[in-house]
């Protein structure tokens, strides 16, 4: 095949195929590397592709090898890049710097994660010599509840915020999840409910931590120009810019507490590359495993000024009817969650973007998606649009 | 019940061996005079090996924390309070806050602690406790 390197971004790369697991929740007859399969052969059927037509594999969580393996698919391009939750979004700008430079055709990228029933999941265990072995984990900074949310009193407390403002945030996604059959909390919640859940981690409230489930979720891209050929063409959705960044892999070296930087750095680097601004975007995706992100995002991102995140969300510009609406399927918290939820981010920005979301938010051209991983150690920004500049 | 104890590496063990003789000890970096956290053989500001070490104040002040509800079962910990401190000298460490209630109404930001240290299953770790407690 002949090939000359083209931009990774401006709409030169697209999604073509996009699908989750035929189910998500609890799926107990499902072990990991079937929930790859299942989305990944929902995803091809999406595309209108087989096996045959995928020369490159992604996938964060096992070796993309193993998945290759298990489909079948004998790629000439892998990528196993591995940054935690959020890996997805470093996976599609890989994918899409693959295609470009003719490394690979027709890239297939995979999650599967049996978070909830624990099935043909390998083992995640950290060492004590690791530097997070040795100054975290002794102090009871050991899982995602106690470890990512030890920042979000920092991150109030110089804005003059409360825990109350994490309740907002959990309530403006459910005014999404509620129109949404496959989210597995649809029902709409008071401020009460939410601040007198239980408490899992103060400041953090059970309903402020995300769902835990099993599922999975697997994307095809290739390039516009053979999008164009294929019969789904008229779905595609274009890669316009993306940035990634990491940081500490420890949540007490953050470069800065109550700010987090990689997501300042991927953003820029995102919306530099796509040649848009932030007044540009109609539809905002942030990895929202735990109440903060949000808030964290929406400032760090740039969408809204220091301190102003809680307020903007209360006001109502990111619910059905607001002029950003964030976390469309009800996010982290309310939609699902399989530990690493980054690519049903990516997914429902796709399905907003070709018009096929459970609660469409109407005239959808462009999509931000904001990934998270490690708790504050990558952040991975993509921008998407339905049209080829 | 267990703990999750540490265990040293070459570029660490002089930071535990202060600790258990009861000194915060941290790296120091002497091209741009600032202490460094976690520890390595040289500057993660410059790259350069011209670093040494330095004992600390043990003085800090309470950057953030959480109270931890869901406590693993058959795991023992120090506190509930899972804190990120300030230390005087800029790091800002993971800990426990020690000789306090885990109540939000106690645990205002920004006040001074002191380093203290505890014994769990004979290995020494640093921890923090208010000022004057």
């Amino acid at each position: 095949m002949s090939h000359t390197a083209t931009s990774m971004h401006g709409g030169n790369i697209s999604v073509i195929g996009a699908a989750e697991t035929t189910e998500i929740g609890s799926l107990p007859h499902m072990s990991m590397l079937d929930l790859h399969a299942d989305a990944a052969l929902n995803a091809l059927a999406d595309a209108g592709l087989t096996i045959a037509d995928i020369d490159g594999v992604a996938t964060a969580g096992p070796m993309a090898l193993e998945v290759s393996h298990h489909l079948g698919i004998n790629p000439r391009w892998v990528d196993g890049t591995m940054v935690g939750g959020g890996s997805f979004m470093l996976l599609v700008r890989h994918a899409a710097a693959a295609i470009a430079a003719g490394a690979a055709t027709t890239v297939l990228i995979t999650h599967g994660e049996s978070g909830r029933s624990r099935i043909g999941m390998n083992a995640w265990e950290r060492s004590p010599e690791s530097f997070v072995g040795q100054f975290e984990l002794p102090y009871g900074a050991e899982f995602p509840y106690t470890t990512f949310t030890v920042p979000a009193l920092r991150f109030l407390h110089e804005r003059g915020m409360s825990p109350d403002d994490l309740a907002t945030v959990v309530l403006a996604q459910r005014e999404w999840s509620a129109k949404n059959p496959r989210a597995l909390k649809r029902d709409i919640i008071t401020r009460d409910e939410v601040m007198n859940a239980p408490m899992v981690a103060y400041p953090f409230t059970k309903e402020m931590c995300c769902v835990v489930t099993d599922g999975g979720g697997a994307l095809i891209l290739t390039s516009a120009e053979r999008a164009a050929d294929l019969p789904v063409g008229d779905r595609a959705v274009y890669l316009l810019g993306s940035g990634e960044a990491t940081e500490a892999p420890l949540v007490s070296q953050m470069t800065e507490t109550g700010s987090f930087h990689a997501f300042r750095r991927s953003s820029a680097e995102a919306f530099s590359t796509a040649g848009l601004d932030h007044a540009d975007i109609d539809h905002l995706m942030i990895y929202d495993a735990f109440a903060h992100l949000p808030l964290y995002g929406l400032e760090d991102l740039g969408f809204v000024a220091r301190g102003e995140s809680a307020a903007f969300i209360a006001e109502g510009h990111t619910i059905p009817g607001g002029r950003l609406p964030m976390n469309t399927n009800g996010g982290g918290l309310a939609y699902t969650h399989t530990g690493m939820y980054g690519m049903f981010a990516i997914q429902e920005a796709i399905r907003q973007l070709r018009g096929e979301a459970a609660a469409q938010v109407p005239d959808v051209r462009t999509s931000f998606v904001q990934g998270v991983g490690f708790y504050f150690a990558s952040g991975a920004s993509l921008i998407f649009s339905n049209q080829r500049p | 019940m267990t703990f999750n104890l540490p265990k040293a590496t070459p570029e660490t063990a002089h930071f535990w061996n202060e600790v258990k003789k009861g000194r915060l000890t941290l790296p120091y970096c002497l091209d741009t005079g600032q202490y460094f956290f976690y520890p390595r053989s040289f500057s993660p500001f410059t790259g350069s090996r011209n670093v040494e070490w330095r004992q600390t104040s043990g003085k800090a002040t309470l950057h953030s924390y959480v109270i931890n509800h869901r406590p693993l079962p058959g795991r023992d910990v120090i506190s509930p309070v899972i804190a990120l401190v300030k230390l005087a000298e800029g790091p800002v460490l993971m800990s426990n806050i020690v000789d306090i209630e885990p109540d939000p109404a106690q645990l205002n930001l920004d006040m001074p602690l002191n380093v203290k240290f505890v014994q769990i299953e004979g290995v020494t770790v640093p921890v923090f406790a208010p000022e004057g407690a």
